[in-house]
């Protein structure tokens, strides 16, 4: 660690070769001399003097080697999934990720290039992006896709602020069984606009929504943070419209393998979180957010697209498009400012439903269903436990157990287990438990029997 | 480039008018879709809806730049040029005539006044 | 055709979508069968009655993706100068401590204790880019650059408010990157564009007159340093006072950083607060556009307002001594071993504007960021930036006669061209950008700024080599004669690629944009 402060007028350079600084002292002279320059100090010039060469207080350098040392160190400082079962959702799915999709994704071709302005030397990634949207179109039963949005979250904001473009209102409908995360995420995009957000009560089965004629849309979760699909999505749906809103829906893409999509419930937009679809959990990112709507509103529709084309001797090609939308042209009239797609994750995503295809996505769906419905029949077995069962569930459920959730846990952890997430702070003492097709018979037996031990 | 019709009058705004008894036809000019390139999308007014001499009527679109449309008359829309919006190419290809954008019923006729003849807006856009 | 370099370019077949190679009966990844007894099913209603996803084969999956990957150029591939956009080495070593389980498999929702490793990783970033930057703090929520603007300026809101100041106007200069007055209208404020001088410094008088127009409703000056002109504005410290001057707040862009880490520090120079993409200074891949990461840091008056969540440490006073080893701002040199007594959580700060996303942030693009910097070092930090602004200007040098500079001066990390001299001659920028395909070079960026007519902004990086540099000086010299002899061969190119120029109009015109 270097702590002095480096005097201003000379300092040293880095005097070994540095693998990513390739210049060497002959190239630096020839170079100086062929610009006129006697130093590369003459090139700073426009610096106020006063201000140049700070001290910068950090570790110095390591080599590759001691690098991968210092982070395997702090690596195991976690504990994590890869060796412990884990039963945690809320948002974030651990699941299978099909061995082909790292070395493929991974490609230098596909990790290192930039947005692909110039088509002519980007059609790889211009038709994954096309591939994309049509995946996405195919399991939302959505019109049209753009190429990704930063996560389900910020998909979901972007998605109300599209709404109040559509219907020129000003105030969001968003029920309160959106994950609570996201619905952090828009009252931040919405208070950035000065738009209201009512955060709507959950209405009992059978039973809709109250919305105004000021409402922009109406945004639900299904299935809901708490795992439930409702069988009154429809009628939320024609309450919205009946309204003059949008109806907007969060889906989980798992669960499209196996459950309807938003398409045949009157959603006007479907946005996703596209984690679960052969994405690292990697501590909460990068993830890729997913974002269909109706035809009618593709002008409206924020983020990247990409359109077919054919070039000057009519073989197919594709390019983005629509681009008078995005910010780079429209500037401060843009629908967004967004510039990424999340491509590479995006195009995890893609692969993963390529892998697997509908038999495959759909064993997946199954499988979850299966095993998270095992876990909860064993649990009601257990003295202490209730499972809530007032609605039918997909691969989440709450808990409702006769100690405080975090003990719980802390007593898991010390069983190679990661229970599921404390949710005590909206539901008293409730927990929330997730199982998808990695959670092993084994491994729920194991947590059912710690869970007997923990309440005894 | 063709020379600027002289049956009708001109904004800066590089829309024409042509009047016909009370009522008239709105377009962009040829040196307006010159400087757009291939225009790809129009936004214009709905029939009924009523417009206002030099304020905002809508948009036009080329592949990498979008521009306000400003009517160059206040009047009421009577018909828009469904032709293109089907085929907004008819834009760069005639101007003047298939790409007219608008047909209108006028408030004031005497409002063309305010507007260029085709020598004025020839010199307007040669600067 | 003539004086074709070679092209690493293989002609080949076009690649069928997905949706085109797909064969019903076929996968390429098997999902077990259930081990558990079966559930009920639920209610039919729920179900879905088709789903139409491609069904490949595994050698049909892993082919089409390699096929369409090599019909990409990426840095890994070729030189790729793409100016504002620092289109850097990005080590290998980095996507491996990534993919380490350790990491990859962490769970956002974890509780704190069981996730020390990545929250020190997140704590070590924070100190580090603040230190780097010479501000208080940075948050590492922003998920991308257009968000961490966007977190950036509505920090500035919340302090405003909280001082019971309405402020409603963002000064912006016209050479800007459209994200700056896109993020400016999101957070609710009025864009007023503000023009340089013809050296390319911001115009003093008219950033007066700006700011005396527009007086106490003025909230920020957002300004990209070096500017999206390639220059490092000589003025900048009499504008942040300016600024303060008329109590708005000094709002930095931090595309360009990569020319000034080590150098000079943002933080001195004046700004409260910046953003910086990890996708650009720090080598995180592009990816084909994203995943990048734009965290802010800001000075000590808007830490209360920053996103959530923020990673704080819990230490007693002595231990955290320890950990900074002693020089009180650094990042801590004991992350990897810090005192019994540390431990990480996730914070909300008192007044925060709020969660930008989800979870905590791209934490795969924090590590990235992370490896990065420890493998400099702050004098490999410090050879990186000079490198960088080398390789410009000898860019620059070397092209002077061929090519008019927009600002004949020197330049920082970039050199921006006007393609005037040639589209006189018959060959637009757009050509010139073209023609480069045919040598082997990605175009560099073209027709940004908006402010230059014809511009063409070259950004070579730290990363290439001498020989490099060398090689495409000549191919563009080569371009420049080819313009003033045949610019047909330029106004048709390329010549070389799988295809030639597409057909954007229609592409608008008609949206296809699904199978």
């Amino acid at each position: 660690m270097t702590t002095e402060t480096r005097p201003v007028e000379a300092r040293p350079l880095v005097t070994e070769p540095h693998p990513y600084i390739p210049l060497t002292p002959d190239d630096r002279a020839a170079m100086l001399a062929t610009i006129g320059v006697a130093s590369t100090d003459d090139l700073f010039t426009d610096i106020p003097a006063a201000y140049r060469n700070p001290s910068i207080n950090i570790p110095d350098a390591l080599t590759e080697l001691e690098l991968l040392d210092e982070m395997r160190t702090l690596a195991a400082r976690n504990r994590t999934g890869s060796d412990y079962a884990c039963f945690l959702g809320a948002g974030a799915y651990h699941h299978f990720r099909p061995s082909l999709i790292d070395p493929l994704v991974m490609r230098g071709e596909f990790l290192t290039s930039y947005t692909p302005y110039q088509p002519e030397v980007s059609q790889g990634t211009l038709q994954t992006i096309f591939e994309f949207q049509s995946l996405v179109c195919e399991l939302t039963g959505m019109d049209v896709a753009n190429a990704g949005m930063y996560d389900g979250a910020s998909a979901l904001a972007e998605a109300c602020l599209m709404a109040c473009a559509v219907t020129g209102r000003r105030r969001i409908a968003v029920s309160e069984r959106v994950h609570p995360n996201w619905l952090a995420v828009v009252q931040g995009y919405a208070h950035g606009r000065d738009i209201g957000v009512d955060m709507m009560p959950h209405p009992a089965p059978g039973a809709t929504f109250v919305l105004s004629d000021e409402h922009a849309c109406l945004a639900v979760a299904q299935p809901d943070f708490y795992g439930r699909m409702s069988l009154d999505a429809a009628s939320w749906g024609e309450a919205a419209h009946a309204a003059g809103a949008l109806f907007l829906v969060a889906a989980e893409p798992i669960s499209l393998g196996m459950y309807r999509p938003p398409s045949e419930y009157g959603a006007d937009i479907v946005v996703a979180e596209g984690q679960s679809l052969g994405v690292s959990l990697s501590y909460g990112g990068p993830y890729v957010g997913l974002f269909a709507c109706r035809n009618d509103y593709i002008r409206q529709m924020p983020g990247r697209i990409v359109g077919r084309t054919a070039d000057l001797e009519g073989r197919t090609g594709y390019v983005l498009t629509l681009q008078t939308r995005e910010q780079h042209i429209r500037r401060e009239r843009a629908t967004s400012n967004i510039c990424t797609s999340q491509q590479l994750i995006a195009l995890s995503a893609s692969m993963y439903l390529a892998a697997l295809g509908p038999r495959g996505l759909r064993r997946v769906a199954e499988l979850c269903y299966e095993k998270a419905h095992y876990l909860a029949d064993r649990i009601d077995e257990l003295a202490g436990f209730r499972v809530e069962r007032d609605e039918p569930f997909f691969h989440e459920f709450v808990v409702r157990p006769q100690k405080p959730p975090s003990e719980i846990n802390r007593a898991l952890i010390e069983r190679r287990i990661i229970g599921g997430l404390d949710v005590s702070d909206a539901i008293h003492n409730r927990m929330l438990l997730c199982a998808t097709e990695l959670n092993t018979r084994v491994e729920i037996d194991a947590l059912v029997e710690a869970l007997a031990e923990v309440s005894r | 480039m063709p020379a600027n019709p002289t049956d009708r009058k001109y904004s800066k705004e590089h829309e024409w008018l042509k009047i016909d008894g009370d009522s008239a036809t709105i377009g962009v000019t040829d040196y307006a879709q010159d400087q757009l390139g291939d225009v790809v999308y129009v936004d214009l007014p709905q029939p009924g809806a009523s417009i206002t001499q030099f304020e905002k009527m809508g948009e036009i679109e080329s592949v990498k730049a979008v521009s306000d449309l400003f009517t160059p008359a206040s009047g009421e829309v009577l018909e828009v040029n469904e032709k293109v919006v089907e085929k907004p190419e008819l834009v760069n290809s005639d101007p003047h005539g298939e790409g007219w954008l608008l047909k209108v019923k006028l408030t004031d006729p005497a409002e063309a006044d305010k507007l260029l003849s085709a020598a004025e807006y020839d010199a307007f856009t040669a600067t | 055709m003539t004086n074709l370099q070679s092209s690493t370019f293989n002609l080949q077949q076009p690649e069928p979508t997905l949706d085109a190679r797909s064969h019903a009966g076929r996968i390429a990844v098997a999902m077990p069968h259930s081990d558990v007894p079966g559930a009920e099913a639920p209610p039919a209603e729920l179900l879905r009655r088709d789903l139409r996803l491609p069904e490949l084969s595994q050698l049909d999956v892993v082919r089409h993706y390699t096929r369409l990957s090599q019909l990409n150029w990426s840095i890994d591939t070729h030189m790729y100068p793409l100016g504002s956009c620092t289109m850097k080495l990005n080590p290998k070593v980095n996507d491996a401590i990534a993919a380490m389980p350790g990491f990859a498999d962490a769970h956002p929702m974890q509780p704190a204790a069981d996730v020390q490793g990545a929250l020190a990783v997140v704590y070590g970033l924070q100190r580090t880019l603040a230190e780097i930057t010479g501000m208080a703090e940075t948050s590492l929520a922003p998920l991308a650059g257009a968000q961490g603007e966007l977190a950036g300026v509505l920090v500035i809101k919340a302090y405003l408010e909280s001082r019971g100041e309405k402020r409603t106007t963002i000064l912006v200069p016209d050479s800007a990157h459209g994200t700056n007055p896109a993020t400016a209208s999101m957070a609710g404020f009025d864009v007023v564009a503000v023009k340089p001088q013809p050296d390319g410094d911001m115009d003093l008088d008219a950033l007066r007159v700006a700011l005396e127009e527009h007086g106490p409703t003025v909230a920020a000056l957002m300004i990209t340093l070096p500017s999206t002109l390639g220059l490092f504005d000589r003025n900048i410290v009499q504008i942040a006072e300016m600024v303060h001057a008329h109590g708005a707040q000094m709002y930095g862009d931090g595309a360009n950083l990569n020319a000034m880490v080590g150098q000079v520090k943002p933080g001195d120079l004046g700004f409260d607060v910046m953003h910086i993409n990890l996708h650009k200074t720090f080598s995180q891949p592009h990816g084909g556009g994203g995943p990048g990461a734009g965290p802010i840091v800001v000075k000590e008056h808007l830490i209360p307002f920053l996103p959530s969540p923020h990673v704080v440490v819990d230490a007693d006073e002595d231990e955290r001594w320890k950990m900074e080893d002693g020089s009180g701002s650094g990042r801590p040199s004991s992350i990897i071993h810090p005192p019994s007594s540390a431990t990480y959580r996730l914070h909300d700060p008192e007044r925060t504007i709020g969660r930008l996303g989800a979870f905590h942030g791209n934490f795969g693009v924090l590590l990235r960021a992370y490896a990065y910097i420890s493998s400099l070092g702050p004098d490999g930090l410090r050879a990186m930036s000079e490198a960088a602004v080398l390789n410009a200007n000898y860019v620059q040098a070397r092209l002077r006669g061929a090519y008019d500079l927009a600002h004949d001066r020197t330049c920082m990390h970039e050199v921006l061209f006007s393609g005037r001299k040639q589209k006189a001659q018959g060959a637009k920028t757009l050509d010139i950008a073209k023609r480069m395909i045919d040598y082997g070079y990605h175009p560099p960026t073209i027709y940004f700024p908006l402010v230059v007519e014809e511009a063409l902004m070259i950004e070579p990086t730290e990363s290439e080599t001498k020989e490099t540099l060398d090689a495409f000086c000549e191919a563009m010299l080569q371009i420049a004669a080819e313009a003033e002899t045949q610019p047909e061969l330029l106004r048709e190119a390329p010549h070389n690629a799988p295809l030639r120029r597409l057909d954007e109009a229609t592409a608008a015109r008609k949206p296809v944009l699904r199978w």
